[in-house]
């Protein structure tokens, strides 16, 4: 066996006196392999990343028994030479690439940044290695965008750019954290295989940090996955998914949404219940001073589908293709709409005032973040109650608590969470309170906006547990809305997928994700990372 | 009993104190952040200072017309029990504790010769018989005797609380910050009963150039201090409030014509509306004599014109602010979760948006309240403040402009002004502070 490049022994990271939240782990980065270490959020794995590099907060305390760095101890390197292993030896690349570049410099600018800090070239050498690196990543054009700004970039772009100011530096070990999370899966895919090539050209080493196991089984030599700050499992690639041995790793891989869970949908034919035709959402773009609309940003353009009564239809598309638009825009969250909704058969154009709004909150929203889908200063028990204070002001408080402590239980949550904040919940916690809260208008329909996107995969299955059980016991409809082709199969009765405000194919679930007819359908299906187990 | 305008407007802002106080008694929800204000030491310390000043401004508050006095004048209760001090009046500047007087004087003595000398004080030291020598031990001893009478005050009624409350014993003196409020309020009563007791022998702040005692000027200015800062915020929230979140929220013609409204309110000079308004009052005033009689009813009316003209100039600042974050509130999702419920829109308002910009309401309300007092003074000094027969911090700073031009300096009336004035800007930042901290639901378990 070669000699490992890193070698972490010991290491432990806690933020106040008594929590640990990196504790006693020990792992080492071989020379030209990729390492990933898998955890769900929380566990510590950033932590990890950024104390090798001792980019921690200052309120974070470090102790390692060792961490050396082909041959080299880290922890007795003085901070002043310590820049010449960051960004040098060590480079990082960081999830989000909306944040992680400069917005007022232009892309060359800032790879020639980082030339600059670790070699003693000529500018014009310098330009010459930024427009290597630039072709390096694929960016298409490299003369031109070397001027470019980064919000000229797509997400895509940006996540190549910042991977070239990380290779500026020619370092011996990559570490990504989280790269693709922030991408859509196509971009995802092709950010992957860009990795991969540049590895085997350069023969560095990557440290692969990342949530999704299905993404780390297809590219990683080695696996650990953290829990809680601890490793509690790690091995070769093959050994890893074929026979986990850790509990934790187990449920992990049972999590996983899978694409043969469609199979036991039932076709049965129901009454509609809701029915959009030629639905549109359009944005005004507004010019001069008197603001005149010159144009419009078509989000939705044209949309007709059928949803029938206790069923679910997935919305399925990537960022920017208006399926959070439509959702939005049925519920008349955003102004601007066209097109006849027919809900429960009633035309929801012909009617008015209050009429309308009680309709209308026969359909509800799950949104995505559950972090800002609550109003931090309300108790859980205010925010599942406002609906029924807002609709049926003739119910008794006494009656309005029952109902609250009734919400709470079927979600699976603690009678007491009712007197607590939303912020001393967990992310899979206030989802549930989110879900509770649209079911206490009792909805026949409940719009359900990428609500797992922002969750673990085993919270994730749960939640999806928990939508499921609700349908069958109240015959709701969900509209879901996601990205995520694999959840899909796991709640859709019937998939629609959008692309550009329009939707491209819409059929049965196991039609679509079997047999997809349209070209763009394929191209999604191929880039989502499915667990390969060799 | 005679109740001017701004003693109107300061009962009933003490009662809609209590009523809401009392409203918010029972309330469930609201049981921990109270809680976290009252254990929370410096909080409540700064609160003993806050209702210890507040006292005193409500003492000068109840005003009426002494029946032994021949002179047509309205004074306040506070004027009342301190006319002993009110009427020590020397003839110019004196210092603190001094028993002589600050600039020298041709004075004739007994046998008929004429001197050029500091002339003895009429009230200031003037017991003392030979004051070089025995002054500091007077003083000292006097200080003494005060500060042991306050203290026994103190006792006295500490005693009669706890006999009162005995079942509540333990919640009076076992408090998280039980020892240091009632060691701030052992201070106050006893510093406050040894000043009075000096202030009775000599002049603790020295005089100023008409001789009047600069200490009780000083406490006299804190009714201004208080009415300025508290009833211009009074008429500048609601403003700032209802059109900021009003703007941000609905958007479209109603967003256009506020700040339409707020950019051409600010781009006229906020000197030039307060100067015209002030002159207006004074005009209205000499048209109409028989109902403004009293030197002390016209003070009130310029008063309260000043406080009415500078909140209707300074809501635009905390408005636009308010706008900006109700225009990023609104876009949260739980507004739009609200509105997806069907809960009208002023109920969004009142529930999601209102509680949620408080904390900038909070701090540029305390923020404001010192540069009120400040702006007052800037106002005085181009005479369009307050009346100048109206005690305040703003025209003791204003007369101190010339007083620290002078040789040997005189720098007591600016002190006295600037030490009451940090005292209550200090004690009321601290305050809002710890109450921001308290309501603040995502802070409750960090501290």
């Amino acid at each position: 066996m070669t000699e490992a490049l890193l070698t972490v022994n010991g290491l432990s990271v806690a933020f106040n006196q008594d929590d640990n939240v990196v504790d006693d782990i020990s792992f080492e980065v071989f020379p030209g392999e990729t390492f990933a270490l898998v955890g769900e959020s929380g566990s510590g794995k950033s932590i990890t990343a950024l104390s090798v590099l001792r980019l921690l907060p200052g309120n974070a305390k470090l102790t390692a028994s060792e961490i050396d760095f082909a041959g080299e101890n880290l922890l007795a390197i003085p901070e002043m030479d310590f820049c010449q292993i960051r960004g040098r030896r060590i480079a990082m690349i960081f999830q989000d690439p909306m944040t992680s570049l400069n917005p007022v410099m232009t892309v060359g600018d800032q790879i020639g940044e980082v030339l600059e800090l670790h070699f003693s070239w000529a500018k014009q050498a310098i330009k010459q290695r930024t427009l290597e690196l630039l072709e390096q990543v694929e960016i298409p054009d490299p003369e031109r965008r070397y001027r470019d700004f980064p919000h000229q970039l797509s997400g895509g772009q940006r996540q190549r750019v910042m991977i070239a100011i990380a290779l500026a530096g020619e370092p011996h070990l990559l570490i990504a954290d989280e790269p693709t999370t922030a991408l859509d899966v196509t971009i995802q895919e092709q950010i992957m295989e860009l990795l991969e090539r540049i590895q085997k050209q350069t023969g560095m080493a990557l440290w692969l940090i990342s949530h999704d196991l299905a993404l780390v089984s297809n590219i990683a030599d080695r696996v650990a996955v953290m829990q809680n700050g601890k490793i509690v499992e790690m091995g070769c690639n093959e050994a890893f998914f074929v026979h986990p041995k850790h509990a934790y790793t187990q449920e992990l891989l049972a999590a996983l949404p899978s694409m043969d869970s469609c199979l036991n949908h039932l076709k049965k034919e129901k009454p509609s219940l809701l029915k959009l035709t030629d639905f549109k959402v359009y944005y005004p773009i507004r010019k001069g001073i008197f603001k005149r609309v010159v144009d419009h940003v078509k989000a939705v353009d044209g949309v007709s589908f059928e949803l029938q009564q206790g069923k679910t239809l997935a919305l399925v598309g990537e960022s920017g293709c208006g399926k959070t638009s439509l959702g939005k825009g049925l519920l008349n969250l955003i102004p601007g709409t066209s097109g006849e909704v027919l809900f429960e058969g009633v035309s929801l154009n012909q009617l008015q005032g209050d009429e309308l709004r009680l309709k209308r909150s026969e359909m509800q929203i799950v949104f995505q973040d559950p972090f800002s889908s609550m109003n931090p200063r309300m108790l859980v028990g205010e925010i599942i109650d406002e609906g029924l204070r807002a609709l049926h002001s003739d119910i008794s408080a006494a009656e309005r608590r029952e109902q609250v402590v009734h919400l709470l239980q079927q979600v699976d949550l603690p009678v007491s969470s009712a007197y607590r904040y939303p912020h001393e919940f967990s992310g899979g916690q206030r989802q549930r309170i989110c879900i509770a809260r649209a079911l206490a208008v009792k909805p026949k329909l409940i719009v359900c906006d990428e609500p797992t996107s922002a969750l673990d995969v085993s919270v994730q299955a749960q939640i999806i547990e928990l939508l499921k059980n609700l349908q069958q016991e109240q015959g709701l409809s969900y509209l879901f809305i996601t990205h995520n082709i694999a959840v899909v199969a796991e709640i859709a009765d019937e998939v629609a997928v959008m692309n550009q405000g329009k939707i491209i194919e819409y059929g049965h679930v196991e039609q679509v994700l079997k047999n997809p007819v349209n070209e763009y359908t394929r191209s999604l299906l191929n880039a989502v990372p499915v667990l390969k187990i060799t | 009993m005679t109740i001017l305008w701004t003693d109107a407007l300061i009962f009933f802002l003490v009662l809609m104190m209590l009523v809401l106080g009392f409203y918010l008694r029972g309330k469930e929800h609201l049981r921990r952040p109270i809680g976290k204000v009252t254990a929370s030491r410096v909080g409540m310390m700064s609160l003993v200072i806050l209702v210890f000043f507040g006292m005193i401004g409500l003492l000068d508050s109840i005003h009426f017309k002494p029946a032994n006095d021949k002179s047509n004048e309205i004074i306040s209760l506070l004027d009342y029990w301190t006319t002993s001090i009110r009427q020590q009046q020397e003839k110019t500047y004196s210092s603190p504790f001094a028993a002589y007087s600050y600039s020298k004087e041709n004075i004739t003595t007994d046998d008929g010769r004429q001197l050029w000398t500091y002339p003895r004080l009429k009230y200031g030291g003037a017991h003392l018989k030979n004051p070089d020598i025995k002054k500091t031990h007077d003083i000292m001893q006097k200080a003494a005797i005060g500060f042991t009478k306050g203290a026994g005050l103190f006792a006295f009624f500490f005693i009669l609380l706890l006999s009162f409350f005995k079942e509540r014993k333990q919640t009076i003196l076992k408090g998280t910050a039980a020892k240091p409020v009632w060691m701030i309020i052992f201070i106050i009563v006893s510093g406050s009963y040894m000043l009075i007791d000096l202030s009775g022998f000599y002049h603790v702040l020295g005089t100023d150039k008409v001789g009047e005692d600069v200490f009780y000027q000083a406490v006299k200015s804190i009714r201004t201090g208080l009415v300025i800062g508290s009833l211009t915020t009074l008429i500048m929230l609601p403003l700032a409030i209802i059109f900021g979140i009003m703007a941000g929220f609905f958007r479209g013609w109603v967003d256009d014509v506020i700040q339409y409204i707020y950019t051409t309110l600010n781009s006229i000079p906020g000197v030039l509306l307060i100067a015209a308004s002030i002159l207006m009052v004074q005009v209205y005033m000499a048209n109409n004599e028989d109902q403004f009689t009293s030197l002390v009813v016209r003070a009130d009316m310029r008063l309260l014109f000043l406080c009415l003209i500078l909140g209707v100039t300074s809501w635009t600042g905390l408005c636009r602010l308010l706008r900006a974050e109700t225009l990023k509130l609104r876009e949260m999702e739980y507004v739009q979760a609200a509105q997806a419920l069907g809960v009208r829109r002023r109920i969004i308002l009142m529930r999601h948006i209102l509680p949620n910009v408080m904390h900038i309401i909070l701090i540029s309300v305390v923020l404001d309240f010192s540069s009120l007092v400040l702006a007052e003074a800037v106002l005085s000094y181009i005479n369009i403040g307050v009346d100048p027969t109206t005690y305040s911090w703003g025209n003791m700073i204003n007369s101190a402009r010339l007083e620290m031009a002078r040789e040997p300096i005189v720098w007591w009336s600016l002190m006295a002004s600037f030490l009451f004035m940090f005292t209550l800007v200090l004690a009321a930042n601290i305050f809002a502070d710890t109450v921001r901290d308290a309501f603040d639901p995502r802070r409750a378990d960090n501290d």
